[in-house]
């Protein structure tokens, strides 16, 4: 349970009318595809786990949304919800991720050889450079739904998998419920540490319970790999450093994400993974690779170009405010990343956010000179 | 034996099989829906209960310090006929470590049986909240004949505005934490139109927050009546919030004397209040109101979730008996700022809040003076603490004015 759902079997006392939820004012994906018939359909299924339709969309419930911007309002509480409750998930997916199919396949590509350029990106104007994404692990559900123990036991495997990491990604974790004061500060410091979640997006699918038990951080040596363990996700791992060597961030990635694999599958506990969905996560906006590769980015002049946007959506980009979602941007400086997640690889997904960046960068300087840049709009990608 | 399918399913209440029984029975109810719940209800347990138990070093509330790991044990593979399971009534209290200086309930039911099925925990809960009450040997006196309060007309130099509210369960649906969107629709349906038969000074309108129009709305603000979704983690986390705002409302009658909240914290609150210092009337018509909606109800062959071990039975343990708070705003200029302020609402038994509710600072020197106690005393009784307690606040207050002594008063009976 996220908590509060009466249980499924006593609800269906009660006829689909009565249960049904009033969606009349919402604007998020979940509102969209969940008409009466489906819920009348989906009510009584439950996942191995139990995980029941309402649990689902609880969040999207309590969380009507907002007239521009379009939430996706359901998660999955384990691996089985994309299949259970797939009528209702599928319509969202292809919603959400440009149109793809119940039948399409992913590409998964973790070979950061094939990402082309990547390591010229002008420092003067690209500030820090990151990629995350996120990991689930099969056989345990997810925050939404975990107990106490499930969560613990993620988080005992996880800090097993990354205390075995060397050499450059020699670590150590901080959990959040035994760090000191002054791991705390130098954690703030170095910008690496999560809070209780404050969203009621989040707080509403029952994601922050029993915070912060079992929750933590872990960091390299070198503070640019790092892992945050049962968050949002069971695990988000990310790589950074400053500058614009995406290249070698995109490196570090991979190889990371390689070597904590391999240790979960020892203990035949690998990532959840499919060759529809790709890498399996809480929110279905993250499936696929669950990858944002992003850069922090002076843009002062293109920002405030009329054909900003337009470009961005060309390029298959997207802006955020330094705070990361929903914050404004601060003296110009954007967080551009990619907005595709599903139907397109890691490697493909970096390549556009580096020859996006590089041309946006391009873009600014023109501006800068007051030289004009409609002749260097690109086509849509 | 009317399990709570048939129950339902039928419409009209069974009236009279749950009022008549005692805890007992209650228990044996469960025992006889066992099969109705092992087959529906899955309590599903992967890991051990040690593995389960929350981390609750850092925490102080009632329910942390009596949730021992034999107890948790022990109730964790428990579930009320309707599905409310141990970690679903701790959830808040897990979530919420609580104060070193204000220790918070940490619990909640989800259901009338909760209060059977977790006996083991809320019990010792309830005894810690309310006093040393012990539920498994004491009963609790109800009585809701306000001519029995004697004075209770303040001296409005003094008292600004008087207010009694309560809660009121209805018996069948489960509670804000556990409700259904059906059931909490159907609590809304049943109390407002148990409501739309009052009538005289009682008659009044029904606002679904659903449906309000622009205009209601910015009236019910000005009115002060406006209940606005939850903000309190100790609430959100306990699920009271979800669906918001599907079924709730606000009903009050058209001289604005007697206001009913839908489906917020509990199944129904009920605010009798007025300016001034006639805490008399506002008492005679709290009563009066909650006897009529209660008949109206039990028309249509409803009742209150009510029994002689814990009174009315209410979301929250700490409103348990009589659910009721009493309370004035009370100009006390001086006697707030005497170090023995404290010391004499403790005695009395009252306790001071600001002008805005709970978890509020008093503005300028303008208090919220309340009964501390709500189960173990009766309705008249508390009542009867607030106006003999508040008359001697105020008794302090001119004596201060005239440059005399005050005493502290020995404690009231508690």
């Amino acid at each position: 349970m996220p908590f509060g759902n009466t249980h499924n079997n006593f609800k269906l006392n009660f006829k689909v009318e009565e249960e049904y939820p009033d969606l009349a004012k919402h604007n998020n994906h979940m509102a969209k595809v969940l008409t009466k018939d489906m819920y009348a359909k989906l009510r009584d299924k439950q996942t191995p786990s139990g995980f029941t339709l309402d649990d689902v969309i609880q969040t999207g419930v309590d969380n009507p949304g907002h007239p521009f911007i379009m939430t996706v309002g359901c998660v999955a509480g384990d691996e089985e919800s994309y299949e259970v409750f797939k009528d209702l998930l599928d319509p969202i997916i292809s919603d959400r991720h440009s149109g793809y199919k119940p039948t399409d396949k992913h590409k998964t590509d973790l070979n950061f050889e094939n990402l082309k350029g990547g390591d010229d990106l002008d420092p003067n104007y690209v500030l820090s450079s990151r990629v995350r994404t996120g990991r689930s692990i099969k056989g345990y559900t997810l925050p939404p739904h975990n107990s106490r123990g499930e969560r613990r036991a993620v988080e005992r495997l996880s800090v097993e998998a990354l205390d075995t990491l060397d050499g450059e990604f020699k670590g150590k974790y901080y959990p959040l419920n035994k760090m000191t004061d002054a791991e705390q500060e130098q954690l703030i410091a170095d910008h690496f540490l999560f809070d209780k979640p404050v969203s009621p997006l989040l707080l509403g699918a029952g994601m922050a319970r029993d915070w912060p038990d079992a929750r933590g951080i872990w960091h390299n040596d070198a503070k640019s790999f790092l892992v945050w363990v049962n968050e949002e996700d069971h695990l988000r791992v990310i790589s950074m450093e400053k500058g614009g060597n995406m290249k070698e961030v995109f490196r570090r990635f991979c190889v990371g994400l390689k070597r904590i694999e391999e240790t979960f599958k020892k203990h035949n506990h690998g990532f959840m993974w499919n060759e529809h969905l790709g890498y399996v996560l809480t929110c279905p906006s993250n499936l696929g690779t669950g990858l944002r590769g992003g850069v922090h980015v002076k843009l002062p002049k293109l920002s405030t170009h009329a054909k900003f946007e337009e470009i961005l959506g060309r390029l298959r980009l997207q802006k955020r405010g330094t705070g990361g979602v929903d914050t404004a941007s601060v003296g110009g400086v954007f967080d551009i990343s990619n907005a595709d997640r599903l139907g397109s690889s890691e490697v493909d997904q970096v390549q556009m956010v580096v020859d996006g960046v590089k041309l946006m960068v391009e873009m600014e300087k023109k501006l800068e000179k007051g030289e004009a840049i409609d002749g260097m709009i690109p086509a849509q990608k | 034996m009317a399990n709570n399918f048939a129950r339902i399913l039928s419409g009209k209440r069974n009236v009279g099989i749950m009022s008549l029984v005692g805890a007992g029975s209650l228990t044996a109810a469960f025992l006889l829906n066992r099969e109705h719940v092992t087959a529906g209800a899955q309590v599903r347990r992967v890991y051990p209960a040690s593995a389960d138990y929350p981390d609750l070093r850092k925490h102080n509330n009632c329910m942390a310090s009596h949730l021992t790991p034999a107890i948790y044990a022990k109730l964790v593979d428990k579930a009320t006929p309707n599905g409310y399971t141990l970690d679903q009534a701790i959830q808040t209290g897990v979530d919420n470590p609580g104060h070193p200086f204000i220790k918070t309930v940490g619990m909640v039911a989800g259901d009338e049986e909760s209060y059977e099925v977790f006996a083991d925990l809320l019990d010792p809960v309830i005894k810690e909240r309310h006093n040393g009450y012990d539920p498994q040997t004491m009963t609790h006196p109800t009585d809701l004949d306000s001519n029995k309060l004697k004075s209770g007309k303040f001296d409005e130099r003094y008292v600004l505005s008087s207010r009694v509210r309560t809660g009121r369960s209805i018996r069948g649906l489960s509670l804000p934490p556990a409700c259904t969107r059906a059931e909490r629709r159907e609590v809304e349906k049943v109390v407002v139109d148990a409501l739309a038969g009052l009538k005289g000074d009682l008659a009044g309108t029904y606002y679904s927050l659903t449906h309000m129009t622009d205009q209601e709305q910015q009236q019910l603000i000005d009115d002060h009546f406006l209940f606005d979704k939850p903000v309190s983690p100790l609430l959100t986390c306990s699920g009271m919030a979800r669906d918001w705002p599907d079924a709730r409302g606000i009903w009050h009658n058209n001289t604005k004397t007697f206001l009913i909240w839908i489906n917020e914290e509990d199944h129904t609150r009920v605010i009798s209040m007025e300016k001034g210092g006639n805490m008399k009337r506002v008492f005679d018509r709290f009563c009066t109101g909650l006897k009529e909606v209660e008949r109206l109800i039990q028309e249509k062959g409803w009742e209150f979730m009510w029994n002689e071990r814990l009174g009315y039975i209410l979301t929250c343990p700490s409103n348990l008996g009589t659910g009721l708070r009493a309370g004035v705003h009370v100009n006390l200029p001086k006697l707030s700022k005497d170090p023995r302020f404290t010391k004499i609402l403790d005695n009395l038994r009252l306790q001071k809040r600001g002008t805005g509710g709970v978890d509020t600072a008093a503005v300028g020197s303008t208090f919220d003076i309340s009964n501390l106690d709500r189960l173990g005393q009766s309705e008249v009784q508390l009542v009867q603490t607030v106006v003999d307690g508040v008359n001697y606040l105020i008794e302090c207050e001119k004596k201060l004015e005239k440059g005399q002594d005050i005493k502290i008063p020995p404690p009231v009976r508690k």
